[in-house]
C-alpha cells in the first residue's frame, strides 16, 4: 500500500466533494462552448440559418400545441418511480425487518402490481 | 470501506506537506482542490475513453460489415476521432433565428453534465474512486436520469420537427425503462446490505470466482432485466427511437453543430461507458478477478509469481526483477502495485466487454417501434422484474438467510426442495407469462394479416 500511517478522521469521499464536482459539471460545458465560440470559423448565408427539413422549404413551427399521447404512461411511471424509492430502504435495512418486513413489502409491490394489471385490461398501456 | 484510498491518499499527502488537516478552513480548501482535480482527472480518462469507444464502434461496425473501418490517419486509425474532435471544435455553431436560444445552448450542458459526475462514482480498484456515498446507488440513477431532460429541452428549443418527436421519444423511453433498471438493481442492494458501490463490490468476493458474482448469485433474470433496460437507456440500437436516423435525420440533436453536437456525442458515448460499469459493478464483481476460485498450477499468487520470476543478472549471478526493484529504487509495496494493476485491468476488460457487446448488438440487431418499446418494457420488464423481485425476496430469507458464501453451499444440500420450487416459481413463471405473451401477439398478428374472407 501507499504510505499512509497518519489516518485522520476526515474523508473527501463525501458529499462535499459531490457538490464541487456537480459545479464542475455545470462550468465545463459553458467553457468549451465558449472556446469553441473564440476558435470557431464563421461564413453566414442565408439559406444556412433555416430549420432543417430534408431539403425541403420549412413550413409551419414546431412550437406547436403537441398531443403527447404517452401521459397514462408518465403517470404509471412517477407512481412506480416512487415504490422504487421506497423500496431501497427496505432493501437495505432487510436484515432488521425480517419476515415481517418481506410480508408488508410484497402486500405494498401487490397492490401497484394489481394496479398496472387494471390499467392493462382497461387499455391505458395500448399505443394510440 | 477501505480507508486507503486515493481520496484519503491526497488528505495524507498534505498533511505532510505541513497542513494542519484538522482545520475547518482547510478542510473547505482540501475539498476544492481535490473536487477540481478529480474533475480534471475525469474528465481526461472520460474523453480518451470516449475517444477510444469511438473507434472502437466504426471498427467493430465495419468488421460486423465486412469494411476495415478507419484506417487513415495515424496507426491503425487511432487518431481518426481525435481529428474528428478537432474539425468539430473549429466548425460553425449554426442557431436560426427561430430557435430558444437560451434553451438551445443550455440543453447540451444538462445533458453532459450528470455523465461526468458518475465518473466519480466509478470503483475502478478499491483505491481509485472519486466517491463513496451509503445512497451511491440511488443517486446513481437519480443523476443519470437528468440527462433525458437534456434531450427533451433539445428537442424543443431546436424548433424542428424530427427534434421535437425524438424528443418526445426520448422522455417516452425514460419513463418506461428507467422503473425495470432500478428494480433489477433492488435485487442486488436485497443482497449487498448496502447501496454503496464499493460494498456491493465487495459483497460479490467470494470463493466461487464468477458464480459468486450478482449475475448468477442472485438470479440471472435480473440481470437480463438489467441489460436489457441499460441498453434502452443509453438509447442504443435496438432502442434508439430518439436519434433514429431512417426515421428523424438524427432525432433532438438534428440542428446541432459544432461543439454543442459535440457534447451531445461524447455525452452519449460516456454515458454508455458509464453504464457498462454499472453493469460490471452491480452484476459482474466490479475489480474482482475472474480467476478468482483457479490455482494457479505452479501455487502462490499471481502478484508473488510476478515478483520473483523476472529474472535480470545482477554483480554476476541472476535477481527476480521484483526484489532489485524493491531494494535499490525503493518502490514500496510493488506487490500492492501490481494487485492494484491487476484489479483495474479486470475492472477496464470488463466494462469494453460490455461496451463491445452494445456495438456488436448495434450491428446485428433492427429497431423496435415506438410502440414495441413501450409495451416490452411495461408489458414484459416490469411484470418480469417484480416477479424477480418477489422470488428474490424469498430467496433471500429462506436460501442465505445470513447472506454468506458458507450458507449457500449449505443451501444447495439442504434446501433442494426450495431450491426447486424456487426455480419453478421464477421460471415457471416467466415461461407461463411469455407463452401468453406470444399468443396474444400471435392473435393480433393473425387478425392483422389474415386474408380478408368472404
Amino acid at each position: 500500500m501507499l504510505p499512509m500511517a497518519a489516518q485522520t478522521h476526515f474523508h473527501l469521499t463525501g458529499y462535499p466533494v459531490l457538490f464541487v464536482l456537480l459545479i464542475g459539471g455545470i462550468a465545463l460545458p459553458f467553457l468549451l462552448m465558449t472556446i469553441a465560440q473564440i476558435v470557431q470559423f464563421k461564413n453566414p448565408t442565408a439559406t444556412k440559418y433555416t430549420t432543417y427539413e430534408s431539403g425541403m422549404p420549412t413550413f409551419g413551427d414546431a412550437h406547436i400545441q403537441f398531443d403527447v399521447k404517452f401521459y397514462l404512461y408518465a403517470l404509471l411511471f412517477i407512481l412506480f418511480d416512487i415504490e422504487t424509492a421506497f423500496l431501497f430502504p427496505w432493501a437495505v435495512s432487510y436484515e432488521d425487518l425480517g419476515l415481517r418486513g418481506l410480508v408488508i413489502m410484497y402486500l405494498f409491490v401487490d397492490i401497484l402490481l394489481l394496479g398496472v394489471i387494471y390499467a392493462w385490461r382497461k387499455g391505458a398501456l395500448r399505443w394510440q | 470501506m477501505n480507508p486507503y484510498n486515493l481520496p484519503n491518499w491526497f488528505v495524507w499527502l498534505h498533511a505532510q506537506l505541513g497542513f494542519n488537516v484538522a482545520d475547518p478552513g482547510v478542510q473547505v480548501l482540501l475539498v476544492l482542490a481535490w473536487g477540481v482535480t478529480l474533475f480534471t482527472l475525469i474528465a481526461v480518462v472520460a474523453k480518451a475513453a470516449v475517444v477510444f469507444m469511438v473507434l472502437m464502434e466504426r471498427k467493430v461496425l465495419a468488421w460486423v460489415t465486412q469494411r476495415k473501418g478507419p484506417n487513415r490517419v495515424g496507426p491503425f486509425g487511432l487518431l481518426q476521432t481525435l481529428a474528428d474532435g478537432v474539425k468539430l471544435l473549429f466548425k460553425e455553431d449554426v442557431m436560426t433565428p427561430q430557435q430558444d436560444k437560451f434553451l438551445f445552448t443550455l440543453a447540451p450542458a444538462i445533458f453532459i453534465f450528470p455523465v461526468f459526475v458518475l465518473f466519480a462514482f466509478v470503483p475502478f480498484t478499491d483505491f481509485l474512486f472519486g466517491v463513496a456515498l451509503p445512497v451511491g446507488a440511488l443517486l446513481v440513477f437519480a443523476l443519470s436520469s437528468i440527462s433525458v431532460i437534456g434531450m427533451v429541452l433539445a428537442g424543443w428549443a431546436s424548433n424542428n420537427k424530427y427534434s421535437l418527436l425524438g424528443g418526445m421519444r426520448s422522455a417516452a423511453q425514460a419513463i418506461s425503462y428507467e422503473i425495470p433498471l432500478v428494480l433489477a438493481v433492488l435485487a442486488v442492494v436485497l443482497f449487498a446490505g448496502s447501496m454503496n458501490l464499493l460494498d456491493i463490490v465487495e459483497a460479490q468476493r467470494g470463493p466461487l470466482g464468477p458464480l459468486s458474482w450478482y449475475w448468477f448469485y442472485i438470479t440471472p433474470l435480473a440481470f437480463i432485466v438489467f441489460l436489457i433496460s441499460s441498453i434502452a437507456e443509453v438509447n442504443r440500437i435496438p432502442f434508439d427511437l430518439p436519434e433514429a436516423e431512417s426515421e428523424l435525420v438524427s432525432g433532438y440533436n438534428t440542428e446541432y453543430s459544432g461543439m454543442k453536437f459535440a457534447m451531445f456525442f461524447l455525452a452519449e458515448y460516456a454515458a454508455l461507458f458509464v453504464m457498462c460499469a454499472l453493469t460490471v459493478v452491480f452484476f459482474f464483481g466490479g475489480y474482482n478477478s475472474l480467476l478468482a476460485g483457479v490455482a494457479l498450477p505452479w501455487g502462490g499468487t499471481m502478484e508473488a509469481t510476478l515478483i520473483s520470476t523476472p529474472m535480470i543478472p545482477m554483480d554476476g549471478e541472476m535477481m527476480p526483477l521484483g526484489v532489485w526493484l524493491q531494494q535499490t529504487l525503493h518502490v514500496p509495496n510493488l506487490s500492492w502495485l501490481l494487485d492494484q494493476l491487476e484489479k483495474i485491468s479486470w475492472m477496464v476488460l470488463k466494462i469494453y466487454t460490455f461496451i463491445f457487446f452494445a456495438m456488436w448488438l448495434r450491428g446485428t440487431l433492427p429497431r423496435l417501434k415506438p410502440d414495441q418499446l413501450m409495451g416490452f418494457s411495461w408489458k414484459f420488464l416490469i411484470p418480469l422484474s417484480l416477479i424477480n423481485l418477489f422470488a428474490v425476496g424469498v430467496q433471500r430469507f429462506w436460501a442465505y438467510p445470513n447472506n454468506s458464501l458458507d450458507t449457500l453451499f449449505n443451501s444447495i444440500t439442504t434446501h433442494i426442495p426450495f431450491l426447486i420450487v424456487w426455480a419453478v416459481i421464477v421460471f415457471g413463471g416467466v415461461g407461463v407469462f411469455c407463452m401468453l405473451m406470444s399468443r396474444q401477439l400471435n392473435a393480433k398478428t393473425r387478425k392483422r394479416f389474415a386474408a380478408p374472407s368472404a
